[in-house]
């Protein structure tokens, strides 16, 4: 035990973070838990700490302040400590993450947009109407008699505001899927531009026949229909700026989660940064194996028996950047087998993990061969008992549970399948005739996010890290961070190259072949 | 020392042998400017498309006139025979109202080359 205590007071930092927006979500991260070790024992610690040399603490404080954006998230790194005194549950993690989510403060600003879009909608829907109304209401009896023309355009305008309706029905009506930190900066240039073309019309309107009562009825009318004209014009533009521009590729994204770096490539087109990032979110939950904790375990212990062999007692109190780079290179030069270690505990694994998934794949086929799926004729007369397929993965579950457990313990899965999730796979495996090998197809290999339970996500709630402003467009070298509380997705983009592409004709008839010859003759 | 590729022309005469209603001279061609020279194992040029004896018949009349296998054959009764097809070779060699053909050959010869190397 002494071992540890020494470890204990190596080390000393403060924790430093970059980059969020709200303060409920720093109280959050203030309180940390400490990694759960399998045999429970509180004296093995994570910890790393890199702190930037000489830099005051006040500073620290100055960055912290900053809202949305920081500027220095390529010098500054996170620091987390774990003390073995505050350890957090699962449940307590839960609880203050739902608390984070039932927060008030984004959903107004949400709900005003969608307030003033849709006031800006229904005023904009009735202008026309309002036009070819109001002078029949105001002086019916002063207007020209205006027969098949004037009907002629009604009609028109009725069936183009029909179109106009569904088709900003089909555009904009929609629910939204995202919480984004900045407004979209298009949506809302469309809406001052409808604003302002709205308002001008009516200014026109107000002034030249309003106030001088004006008889022409049919130049109204075709004014009203000018107006629907535009406006369906202007939905054209808003269908080009807001879904068209972004569906032609540009730039290529590199997404690295940060713990265990798996990587994926994205393929985007013209898009703000925060646009880019809900497109990689979305596409992480789906491609990106799920985070999994329990795998990372070995590295960090072999992190921490690194740190632990070299002890460094700090006599004067200054120099740091010296010190550390000393024992960095102490570090290196002291000759150790974590080498030979990783190799053989790696080989070690993976043999049992083979044998563990044999004996899964004998006993589930074994199982399978008890439950034959019944015809609808031999129903009536069947030998056995009839049970629906709840029951039947009940009956047959016992046999492959033990060895389903155990493989899931040697690959670290147990935690995200619970029995009761077990037997409703089963019997929906049983349902749609499932070969066994398609029944443990979920269990061999870790799948995306989205296949799991919401509670072992360990991912909700992201923040988005970025140099530059998050409404700017994407452009070649740009990277950006998104954060949530257990890892980071770290994206690089880059620009698709312009290709030259130029073009040559072959005349099918100029392929000619020869024999390649050598004979021997004898004379 | 040094390898020096010197090249020896021969005059070969050799004198059919009468083989039932055949005349047979006894070695086997290869080579021809229809045919592939780079699966010649007898050429160093491998762009050389001429006349090689690819095999001589023990006992039989080229071997017993001293033609060897590798030899590229120059001319045959004064015709050239570096720039002929395959054909065109066979039948240069095989006419049947002659009965001695001569042969200007041009032998590799890497073994007296070194020698005379190692002595000088």
């Amino acid at each position: 035990m002494s071992a540890a205590m020494d470890t204990e007071s190596t080390y000393s930092g403060y924790s430093h973070y970059s980059g969020h927006s709200k303060k409920a979500h720093r109280q959050g991260r203030d309180r940390h838990k400490s990694p759960r070790s399998k045999d429970g024992s509180r004296s093995e610690k994570s910890v790393t700490i890199q702190t930037p040399p000489a830099e005051p603490l006040l500073g620290n404080d100055a960055s912290r302040a900053e809202e949305g954006q920081d500027d220095n998230w390529g010098e500054t790194t996170t620091a987390i400590t774990g003390t073995s005194e505050h350890s957090i549950s699962q449940e307590d993690i839960a609880r203050i993450s739902k608390d984070l989510e039932d927060s008030v403060g984004l959903d107004c600003k949400r709900y005003l947009g969608l307030t003033v879009a849709a006031v800006l909608g229904l005023l904009v829907f009735f202008t026309p109407i309002a036009f070819i109304l109001l002078p029949q209401i105001l002086w019916r009896d002063d207007l020209e008699p205006c027969g098949t023309v004037c009907e002629g355009l009604f009609i028109s305008v009725a069936f183009k505001l029909l179109i106009l309706l569904i088709g900003t029905w089909a555009l904009f009506f929609r629910q939204p899927k995202a919480d984004i930190p900045r407004v979209f900066v298009f949506r809302a240039l469309l809406l001052v531009l409808i604003f302002l073309f709205v308002f001008s019309y009516w200014l026109f309107y107000g002034v030249r026949i309003l106030d001088s009562k004006d008889t022409n009825y049919q130049g109204i009318v075709q004014y009203a229909v000018s107006l629907v004209d535009a406006l369906l014009f202007i939905h054209y533009l808003a269908i080009v700026l807001l879904e068209l521009r972004q569906l032609q590729p540009m730039f290529t994204v590199k997404v690295v989660r940060s713990t265990d770096g798996e990587s994926r490539y994205y393929s985007l087109g013209h898009l703000s940064i925060q646009r880019a990032a809900l497109v990689v979110l979305e596409n992480y939950y789906r491609d990106f194996t799920v985070y999994n904790p329990a795998l990372l375990t070995a590295s960090k212990s072999r992190a921490a028996k690194h740190m632990a062999g070299l002890k460094v007692y700090n006599v004067d109190g200054n120099n740091a950047s010296g010190q550390s780079r000393a024992m960095i290179a102490a570090a290196a030069r002291r000759r150790d087998s974590s080498h030979n270690e990783l190799y053989y505990e790696e080989a070690d694994h993976e043999r049992r993990v083979k044998k563990r998934r044999a004996r899964l794949v004998v006993a589930v086929e074994e199982a399978f061969t008890h439950i034959k799926q019944l015809q609808a004729e031999e129903q009536q007369k069947a030998p056995g008992e009839i049970m629906d397929p709840r029951e039947a993965a009940q009956a047959i579950f016992p046999s492959m549970a033990r060895a389903l457990q155990k493989y899931l313990r040697t690959t670290r899965q147990q935690q995200y399948h619970s029995m009761e999730s077990i037997l409703q796979h089963l019997s929906f495996c049983i349902t749609n005739n499932m070969t066994p090998k398609a029944f443990l197809e979920r269990y061999l290999n870790p799948g995306p996010t989205l296949q799991y339970d919401r509670d072992r996500w360990f991912s909700k709630q992201w923040t988005l890290v970025s140099e530059e402003a998050v409404t700017s467009g994407l452009q070649d070298g740009i990277v950006f961070v998104l954060k949530c509380l257990d890892f980071s997705l770290v994206v690089n983009v880059k620009k698709i190259p312009f290709i030259k592409l130029s073009e040559e004709f072959i005349d099918p008839k100029s392929h000619k072949f020869v024999l390649r010859l050598q004979s021997e003759t004898s004379v | 020392s040094y390898f020096i590729f010197l090249f020896f022309q021969q005059r070969i005469e050799i004198h059919k042998l009468r083989q039932g209603d055949n005349l047979i001279l006894g070695f086997s061609i290869g080579g021809g400017i229809d045919q592939d020279p780079t699966q010649n194992p007898f050429s160093e040029d491998k762009t050389d498309k001429g006349i090689y004896v690819t095999r001589v018949t023990e006992g039989g009349p080229a071997e017993v006139a001293g033609l060897q296998i590798g030899d590229k054959i120059m001319q045959v009764n004064g015709w050239d025979m570096t720039m002929v097809t395959h054909d065109q070779a066979r039948k240069r060699l095989t006419k049947r109202n002659e009965e001695v053909v001569r042969l200007l050959v041009t032998r590799q010869s890497l073994q007296k080359a070194v020698q005379q190397s190692m002595m000088s």
